[in-house]
C-alpha cells in the first residue's frame, strides 16, 4: 500500500526523490506547513532570499550552471506574484525551474482572501505549464510530472500552486516511477531524410556557417561535444547567440565570436554572406536577425530545434529538423561520415580568407584612456586575470555591460555563462550569481553588472552574507542607464530623458552595511591591483568600478538595418536608424 | 524624424515583420484539438490566441470522453499559411493538448453549427418567416402569437444566409453554438 502522508510531507518527499538538494525560497502564512516539514529534515538545503524575484533568478542561475532544475518555494499572493518576472525570464531563455507557490485554502479560493491571488491565472502565459492542486491524493504525482515537464523537450518554468488545506490533508504518496508523465514526450530523434538533406548541403557549401544557440547547452554535454566534433571535422566557422556562449570554446580556431545586434563584425558579415546556415538550437531572435527581409539573403538555411513552434516562426528555412540537438548531431555526423566526409575544401579556404579580412577590421578595438577606466578595458583586465580559472562562472545584469561582457570575456565550456537573454531582466545577475555559487561553493563566481541593474535586486547581498557566498559583484558604474542613454544618443537627439540617477548610493558603505567587502577603483593604473584584491578576498565583494560615463557599445546593428550595415564606432551614428527602425526596440 | 509615422504594410526597413497580416493570402482553417479535460484548459488555449494575436472566428468546446477526461476544442481561425502553421505548432506544444487536427488541410470535413433565431412579427411578415423556415428546414421550437424561435443546423454560411433573410422579418436575437466539425470517411 502506498505510503500515507500529509501534502506538505509529500512535497518534501517528492523533492528528495527528484534529487533536489537546494531550494530557494521565502516563507509566509500559506506555505507554513511545507516550511515546517523542511525544518524537520536535513536532505534539502533551503536558501532564504530577501525577495521572491531573487529566489526565481537564483534558481535560474543554479539550473543554468548545473543542468539540473532549480527549485523555488514561496507563499501565496505577493510571494507568488513576485516570481512572475523570474518565470517569464526562464520561459524566454528555456531554463528549467520548478516554482512551488502556496495558496489560500481551497474553500477560500475566490473570496478575495488575505494574500490570495489567482496564481495559475497570472502565471499561465509565463510558464511552460502550471498546476493548481486541489486534492492531496494527486499532489505527489503532480510534483513528479512538473519536474518531467520542466526538464523534457524545450526546458522551461513550471509552477505548482498548493492550497494550505491540501498541504495539511493526508493522502497516499505516488512514487516517482509511478507518476503519470507518459503523455508529454517530445520527439528527440530528427527526421533522417531531412538530416541527410543537410549532410548533402554540407558537401556542396562553399560559404557555410554554424549558428549555435542555447539549445546546444540545454541538450547537455554530449551536444557540446558533438558540436565541437562537427566543427572540427568540417572546418566550418562557428558563431553563437548570447545564450549559446561556451558551447564552442572561445579559444577554438573556428570561433567567430557572438553574432547579432552587438555581435562581432566577422560573425555578422559571415551570416549575411554565407551560402549555408546551420542553425543549431537557436531561434532566429530579432536581436540576431536584424531586418528580416535582408537576413542572409543568399543562403540555404537548416534549423535544428526541439520545439516545432520555433521552426519557420520568423525565418523560413529550407531544411527543418525537429529533434534534440545531441540526437540530431549524432545522426548528422554519422550520415555525413558514411557519405565520405566531403566538404568543398577549396571553397572553404576562400571563405576563411574572406573571414580573415573581416577579422582584420578588429571590430572590438576601442580608444583606451589613461585617465578614466573604459568599461571594455575593465573587462579585458578581468578576462586576463581570471581566464585561467577553470571554475570561473560569470553572470550578468542587463545592458551595455552585458554586451561588453559577451564580447570581451571568453568561455571555454558550457554552463559557465548565465545571462538574461530573451527577457532582458535588469536585476537578474546578483541573485543568479548566488544560485551559481550555492551549486558550486568553491568556484569563482563573478556578476558583471551595471550599477542601475544591480540596485534592482541588491537586497540579495543579505543572502550572500547569510550563507557566506563569496560572489564578486563587478559593477561597471557609469552613473547612467548606459544602454538607454546610448539609444537616446542614436534616436532621440541626445535628450537623456531619465536615463541617469542623481542619487546613487555609496557602494563602499553599502558593501559594509551588508557585511561584504567594498572595493572602489577609478584610475586605470589601479585596475589590476583592485581586481586581484577582489579575487583574493574570501567572501562577497562589491566592486565599484567607476568607468567612462558616455561610452557607447559597438559594434552595433542599428535597428531596422541588415547584418552588413554595422556601426563600428561613434562615427556614422547620425541618422543610423531610419523611421521604421525607430519604433523597434 | 517621426518614429511613429509607419505606413501599414512597410517592412522594408524593419527588424520585425511589420507587414500587414491582411496583405497576404488569408486562409480560414478549422482546427480540432483533443485536450485533457481539466480546469483552465480552455483558458490556456484562448490565452494562446489572444497572447500571440491570432484570430478566433468560432470556438466550441465540450467533453467527448468522460472516462478518459478528454475534451474536443474546435477552433475556426484565419491567417496567412505561415500563421496557421504557427498556431498549430503552438497548440501542439501545450502540455494538455494531445492532438491537433487541421480539418481544412487534412481533407474533406463536415462542419455544422446549431443556431436559434427569435423572430417577432405579425401578419405577412410572420407568414413569410415560417415559409422561409420551411425552405431552410428550420424547426420551430417555441411559438407565441407574436414570435417564433427557430432552430437550425447547418454550415455557418447557411446560418448567415438565414439570419440575413430573417432580419427584415423581425429578427430579435440569435444564439449560435459555433462550429463542430469531423473529417469525412473512416479515419
Amino acid at each position: 500500500m502506498a505510503r500515507q502522508m500529509t501534502g506538505a510531507e509529500m512535497v518534501v518527499q517528492a523533492l528528495i526523490d527528484q534529487g533536489v538538494d537546494t531550494i530557494f525560497g521565502y516563507p509566509g502564512g500559506a506555505a507554513l506547513p511545507i516550511y515546517d516539514e523542511l525544518f524537520q529534515q536535513d536532505k534539502i538545503q533551503h536558501i532564504l532570499v530577501r525577495h521572491e524575484q531573487g529566489a526565481a533568478h537564483a534558481a535560474e542561475g543554479y539550473a543554468r550552471s548545473t543542468g539540473k532544475p532549480g527549485v523555488v518555494l514561496v507563499t501565496s499572493g505577493p510571494g507568488a506574484t513576485n516570481t512572475v518576472t523570474g518565470l517569464t525570464d526562464a520561459l524566454l531563455d528555456s531554463i528549467p525551474i520548478v516554482v512551488i507557490t502556496a495558496q489560500v485554502p481551497t474553500f477560500m479560493i475566490g473570496t478575495d482572501a488575505f494574500q490570495e491571488a489567482d496564481t495559475v491565472g497570472i502565471t499561465r502565459p509565463c510558464t511552460k505549464h502550471n498546476y493548481l492542486v486541489k486534492d492531496t491524493e494527486v499532489l505527489a504525482s503532480v510534483v513528479h510530472e512538473a519536474f518531467h515537464v520542466a526538464t523534457s523537450g524545450r526546458p522551461g518554468p513550471v509552477l505548482i500552486d498548493i492550497p494550505k488545506d491540501v498541504q495539511f490533508a493526508k493522502g497516499s504518496y505516488t512514487e516517482k516511477n509511478k507518476a503519470s508523465t507518459g503523455h508529454y514526450a517530445p520527439k528527440l530523434k530528427g527526421d533522417i531524410d531531412q538530416i541527410t538533406a543537410l549532410a548533402a548541403m554540407m558537401e556542396t557549401a562553399k560559404k557555410p556557417i554554424i549558428y549555435s544557440g542555447g539549445g546546444v547547452i540545454n541538450s547537455g554535454d554530449s551536444a557540446t561535444a558533438l558540436l565541437r566534433e562537427l566543427a572540427k571535422e568540417t572546418n566550418f566557422p562557428v558563431t553563437s547567440t548570447l545564450m549559446g556562449l561556451g558551447a564552442y570554446p572561445a579559444s577554438g580556431d573556428q570561433w567567430m565570436g557572438m553574432l547579432g545586434m552587438h555581435g562581432l563584425y566577422e560573425a555578422n558579415m559571415a551570416m549575411h554572406d554565407c551560402d549555408l546556415m546551420i542553425n543549431i538550437g537557436a531561434r532566429f531572435d530579432d536581436r540576431i536577425t536584424g531586418r528580416i527581409d535582408a537576413f542572409s539573403p543568399k543562403s540555404k538555411k537548416a534549423h535544428i530545434d526541439i520545439d516545432p513552434s520555433s521552426i519557420n516562426k520568423v525565418i523560413h528555412v529550407d531544411v527543418p529538423i525537429i529533434g534534440d540537438v545531441a540526437h540530431v548531431l549524432e545522426d548528422l555526423l554519422r550520415i555525413w561520415k558514411s557519405r565520405g566526409r566531403k566538404t568543398q575544401a577549396e571553397g572553404l579556404e576562400k571563405w576563411w580568407k574572406q573571414i580573415e579580412e573581416w577579422r582584420a577590421i578588429r571590430c572590438l578595438d576601442y580608444k583606451n584612456s589613461e585617465k578614466v577606466i573604459k568599461p571594455q578595458y575593465a573587462l579585458q583586465r578581468l578576462e586576463a586575470l581570471t581566464k585561467d580559472r577553470k571554475d570561473r562562472f560569470i553572470t550578468t545584469e542587463v545592458g551595455q555591460h552585458q554586451m561588453w561582457a559577451a564580447q570581451y570575456l571568453g568561455f571555454e565550456a558550457p554552463n559557465r555563462w548565465m545571462t538574461s537573454g530573451g527577457l532582458g531582466t535588469m536585476g537578474y545577475g546578483l541573485p543568479a550569481s548566488l544560485g551559481v555559487q550555492v551549486a558550486h561553493p568553491d568556484a569563482l563566481v563573478i556578476n558583471v553588472a551595471g550599477e542601475a541593474s544591480w540596485l534592482m535586486n541588491m537586497q540579495e547581498m543579505g543572502t550572500a552574507r547569510q550563507y557566506n557566498l563569496p560572489v564578486k559583484q563587478f559593477i561597471l558604474n557609469n552613473e547612467r542607464l548606459g544602454m538607454v542613454r546610448q539609444w537616446q544618443d542614436l534616436l532621440h537627439g541626445n535628450r537623456y530623458s531619465h536615463s541617469w540617477s542623481e542619487a546613487l548610493p555609496d557602494f563602499m558603505l553599502l558593501a559594509k552595511a551588508f557585511g561584504a567587502k567594498g572595493i572602489t577603483v577609478s584610475d586605470p593604473s589601479d585596475m589590476d591591483d583592485a581586481i586581484m584584491e577582489m579575487l583574493k578576498f574570501d567572501g562577497p565583494v562589491v566592486f565599484d568600478c567607476l568607468v567612462e560615463k558616455h561610452e557607447n557599445c559597438f559594434p552595433m546593428i542599428p535597428s531596422g538595418a541588415p547584418h552588413n550595415e554595422m556601426l563600428l564606432g561613434d562615427a556614422g551614428v547620425e541618422d543610423a536608424i531610419g523611421d521604421t527602425g525607430a519604433v523597434l526596440v | 524624424m517621426s518614429p511613429l509615422k509607419i505606413k501599414k504594410g512597410t517592412s522594408r526597413k524593419s527588424a520585425y515583420d511589420l507587414k500587414d497580416p491582411h496583405a497576404d493570402v488569408i486562409e480560414r482553417h478549422t482546427l480540432a484539438c483533443i485536450v485533457t479535460n481539466e480546469a483552465g484548459v480552455l483558458a490556456r488555449v484562448i490565452g494562446l490566441f489572444s497572447g500571440r494575436g491570432y484570430n478566433i472566428e468560432s470556438l466550441t468546446v465540450a467533453e467527448i470522453d468522460h472516462e478518459g477526461h478528454r475534451s474536443r476544442i474546435t477552433v475556426v481561425t484565419t491567417g496567412t499559411p505561415e500563421v496557421i502553421q504557427q498556431i498549430k505548432a503552438q497548440l501542439g506544444r501545450m502540455i494538455p493538448v494531445h492532438d491537433v487536427h487541421d480539418l481544412t488541410e487534412e481533407g474533406p470535413a463536415v462542419e455544422r453549427e446549431l443556431a436559434l433565431f427569435k423572430v417577432a412579427g405579425k401578419g405577412d411578415k410572420r407568414i413569410e418567416a415560417i415559409r422561409l423556415a420551411e425552405i431552410f428546414r428550420a424547426n420551430v421550437v417555441d411559438s407565441t402569437l407574436e414570435s417564433f424561435i427557430f432552430e437550425m443546423t447547418g454550415t455557418s454560411e447557411k446560418i448567415d444566409a438565414f439570419a440575413d433573410l430573417m432580419r427584415p422579418l423581425g429578427l430579435v436575437e440569435v444564439a449560435r453554438t459555433g462550429v463542430a466539425a469531423l473529417s469525412r470517411g473512416e479515419v
